[in-house]
């Protein structure tokens, strides 16, 4: 019965989608005032959806193998923990999060929202409720995950050793949710283009859903090249692999979004721009889910290939974005752009950043379809690897990063103070660092060497916001620029250090004899036989030393049964100064073992800085919010509306 | 902002989803493409596999017109079923030689008496070396030969009734 009762609850929640999307029609062709209607249905779909996705849980968590999906996802000798993310470590079950997030976020939008005008709320939640829709019938037509098994077999087949990593249980949901909060960008720019009033209150609605998206995307982002690189075993962090680029575009663009809705927050600027923005965001997301999902690129992400899955995602992507470019192709006349700016002004800096992340954004996705492109016209086979990404898109973010030392310096409208003055400090730094680089590593690359001139210089510029302010009396927000900028400081320096300081080495090593990489010395001490759970390995104890003291790593080569798989388990120990990473490879016949060492300086910061620039989103969306409550006075005329 | 350029995402995702429409469209090719194919069939000399046929040198595939050259063994299983579709091939009149692999003589006669014969000459690899020097991995596998003796296609695996096409239309490009 649990099952039936998720599948009921699908079925009425995609019947009420499209009652939304019949309401927002009559809405804008009559006068009817159906905005109390249209939230309270958007609040029972999000309720249903979120109903049958418990119920998907439930079936997992109780191992119910009359579930196809659960037969063919789950064994109940499974970790708890695992049966419950194995309910969204498949293509149904993903599918299911995703319109879940979608239709709760339309239900929180709902009984949140009161910044817009009615009637941009009301066509809003209609879009929301027609993307929805989509999703559904995909669900309901293509992928079913609550379709049963007769007779029931005993216990379920799949028991992937991969996906059996707490990293990987929780990364996927978290991309997703910020995925899907930018849908309500989306909705909301389809909306206020319907109605006509793209406006600073829409700006105003629209940011904190922006904010909390691209906070989630960027732990998201950083989780995953996390694992990536303690997982995979090749000491990298990003490999332009087209899933991750899938990820990575979403984010370009909400980071553009992010800095242009504040243009038409505070200025009612950039009006035609930003809507764009906001569709286009939301699309990228759309166009990764349909990368991964449809594994028209080859990429260690692309799971099974089914045309007829990637068929019905691609005629959705191409209805919903057609849709909302031709409305803004349609409309976008008619948008009146708000005062005007001079040249030197923070909307210029704003537009500035725009561009570079755009031209960065416009670089990724060329070079993820590129290899499409090139098939489709000369039938050449060809990858697009990282020389391409790191020599185009590397420089590129190096000016934005020196702009991100301006542009919060600037004053609205025009600035008339020598902003350049103020710099001179951070300048300096940037350019004692680089000597210092010229200085003590003569032969680094070009790169690197910028980047860590660039980091330095940032790091100082990205606090100056503050300096002459009552550190109590700065807005929250302010606060959370300041540490999303310094954030990004961080994990520049940790990009340009891994790429400039790290020391690699490969070598035959027999028990007994030792390998230097960097200012280590490492001895390979004995590899003795272990077991776990469901694996066999050989595990080299390494003793590793830098003069003082010793430290033992032990890296694995593990053999995994069922099924049959071999995976190289890194040993990883992280200094305050850098991280040693070692892997221990095959043996040869004279009896020696590959063992592959790094000694990765400062390898660290690039997570760091993920993590403080996500915080320091975090902290702008608390001061947005925070000052929104406290500005529901009685006198605003907002709540004296709604009160 | 003018109005062509308010068209112009719209376009980007027009000429996008095409893009996309014909990479569905089009089955991933799979292929692996031999490195060998453009070049001459190495220089080889086979004593014969059975003793009603002649045995097979490289010189004999050079004859002026394409011929296919099928890589079987009497132990192997999908052989069996491939040479009911070479049968088919030799009635459309494709000239068929073949190599055994790790062959008896009284082996491939009884192979062939069961299962029929639409070979012209069969040389015996006892060794292998044939074989590996052609760059095959396995048995079946079967190469295209033009008329002046250089390869021109490898298939890997046994040749099945929906490969025939295929098969004849690479014959026809190799003449």
């Amino acid at each position: 019965m649990i099952a039936e009762t998720g599948l009921a609850a699908l079925w009425l929640a995609a019947g009420l989608a499209a009652l939304q999307f019949l309401l927002m029609v009559l809405a804008l062709r009559t006068d009817l005032d159906l905005n109390r209607t249209m939230r309270s249905v958007a609040i029972v779909q999000g309720v249903l959806t979120l109903i049958s996705f418990a119920m998907l849980l439930l079936v997992f968590a109780r191992s119910d193998m009359s579930v196809a999906l659960v037969f063919e996802n789950s064994h109940s000798a499974k970790p708890f923990i695992y049966k419950v993310a194995g309910a969204w470590g498949n293509h149904e079950g993903s599918m299911l999060l995703w319109v879940t997030v979608l239709s709760v976020a339309g239900a929180f939008f709902a009984m949140l929202s009161r910044r817009t005008s009615e009637r941009t709320a009301v066509a809003a939640l209609g879009a929301q409720a027609t993307l929805a829709l989509g999703f559904y019938a995909f669900l309901l037509v293509a992928s079913n995950p609550f379709a049963r098994l007769f007779p029931a077999p005993a216990d379920g087949q799949g028991l992937n050793p991969l996906l059996q990593d707490p990293g990987l249980a929780f990364h996927p949901p978290t991309l997703y949710l910020g995925y899907v909060g930018l849908s309500v960008a989306f909705s909301l720019a389809v909306g206020a283009l319907l109605t006509g009033e793209v406006d600073q209150q829409l700006a105003r609605a629209m940011r904190p859903w922006v904010l909390g998206a691209w906070v989630l995307l960027t732990l998201g982002i950083t989780a995953g090249s996390y694992w990536a690189y303690y997982e995979l075993g090749w000491g990298g962090y990003w490999f332009w692999d087209p899933v991750e680029n899938a990820s990575l575009m979403p984010w370009l663009a909400a980071t553009a979004l992010l800095h242009s809705i504040n243009v038409l927050a505070a200025r009612g600027a950039l009006k035609a721009w930003t809507m764009m923005l906001a569709v286009v965001a939301f699309s990228m997301s759309m166009v990764g889910t349909f990368l991964v999902r449809s594994g028209i690129l080859t990429s260690v992400h692309a799971f099974a290939i089914d045309p007829q899955r990637g068929t019905f995602l691609l005629a959705l992507l191409a209805i919903y974005v057609g849709a909302a470019f031709t409305l803004f192709a349609v409309r976008g006349a008619s948008l009146k752009e708000g005062a005007p700016f001079e040249l030197v002004s923070r909307e210029t800096g704003l537009v500035i950043n725009n561009l570079l992340l755009s031209v960065i954004l416009g670089i990724v996705f060329l070079g993820t379809l590129y290899p499409l492109i090139v098939e489709a016209i000369s039938g050449e086979k060809l990858s697009v690897g990282p020389p391409y990404f790191d020599a185009v898109a590397g420089p590129l973010a190096l000016i934005l990063a020196v702009l991100i030392g301006v542009g919060p310096l600037l004053s609205w409208r025009r600035e008339r103070r020598p902003v350049l003055t103020r710099l001179i400090v951070p300048a300096l730094i940037g350019v004692t660092a680089l000597v210092i680089t010229i200085i003590l590593w003569p032969e680094m690359r070009v790169l690197p060497r910028l980047g860590l001139s660039v980091a330095a210089y940032l790091a100082t510029a990205s606090v100056l916001p503050l300096i002459g302010r009552n550190p109590l009396r700065t807005p929250v927000a302010t606060w959370g620029m300041v540490a999303a900028h310094a954030g990004i400081a961080v994990a520049l320096a940790g990009i340009a250090a891994n790429a400039g300081f790290t020391s690699e080495r490969l070598a035959i090593v027999k028990p007994g004899e030792t390998l230097a990489v960097g200012p280590w010395t490492v001895q390979l001490h004995t590899i003795e036989p272990t077991a776990g759970q469901n694996w066999t390995a050989l595990e080299g104890e390494l003793r590793a030393t830098r003069g003082q003291g010793v430290v033992v790593l032990k890296p694995q080569t593990r053999y995994f049964s069922d099924p049959s798989m071999e995976t190289n388990e890194a040993a990883i120990r992280t200094f305050w100064n850098g991280q040693l990473y070692t892997v221990l490879g095959k043996s040869d016949p004279s009896g020696g073992w590959q063992l592959r060492l790094w000694w990765k300086p400062f390898v660290t910061l690039i997570w760091a800085g993920g993590v403080l620039i996500a915080f320091g989103g975090a902290l702008a969306l608390l001061g947005r919010l925070w000052r929104r409550r406290r500005a529901q006075s009685p006198h605003d005329w907002h709540s004296a509306r709604y009160a | 902002m003018s109005r062509s350029l308010r068209f112009a995402p719209l376009v980007l995702l027009i000429l996008v989803v095409v893009a996309l429409v014909w990479r569905l469209a089009t089955p991933a090719d799979t292929t692996v493409s031999s490195k060998l194919a453009g070049k001459q069939v190495p220089m080889f000399q086979l004593a014969a596999g059975v003793s009603s046929k002649p045995g097979l040198a490289s010189g004999d595939l050079a004859t002026g017109s394409p011929r296919l050259l099928n890589i079987f063994a009497s132990w192997c299983v999908p052989c069996i079923s491939e040479v009911k579709v070479l049968q088919g091939l030799k009635s459309r009149g494709v000239a068929i030689d073949g190599i055994a692999v790790r062959d008896r003589p009284q082996d491939i006669a009884e192979f062939l008496a069961r299962n029929g014969d639409p070979y012209q000459r069969i040389g015996s690899d006892v060794q292998s070396q044939v074989q590996i020097a052609l760059g095959s991995s396995g048995v079946p596998e079967s190469f295209i030969i033009d008329g002046k003796g250089t390869i021109r296609y490898q298939h890997i695996g046994p040749i099945e009734p929906s490969d025939v096409p295929l098969i004849l239309a690479k014959l026809e490009r190799a003449r």
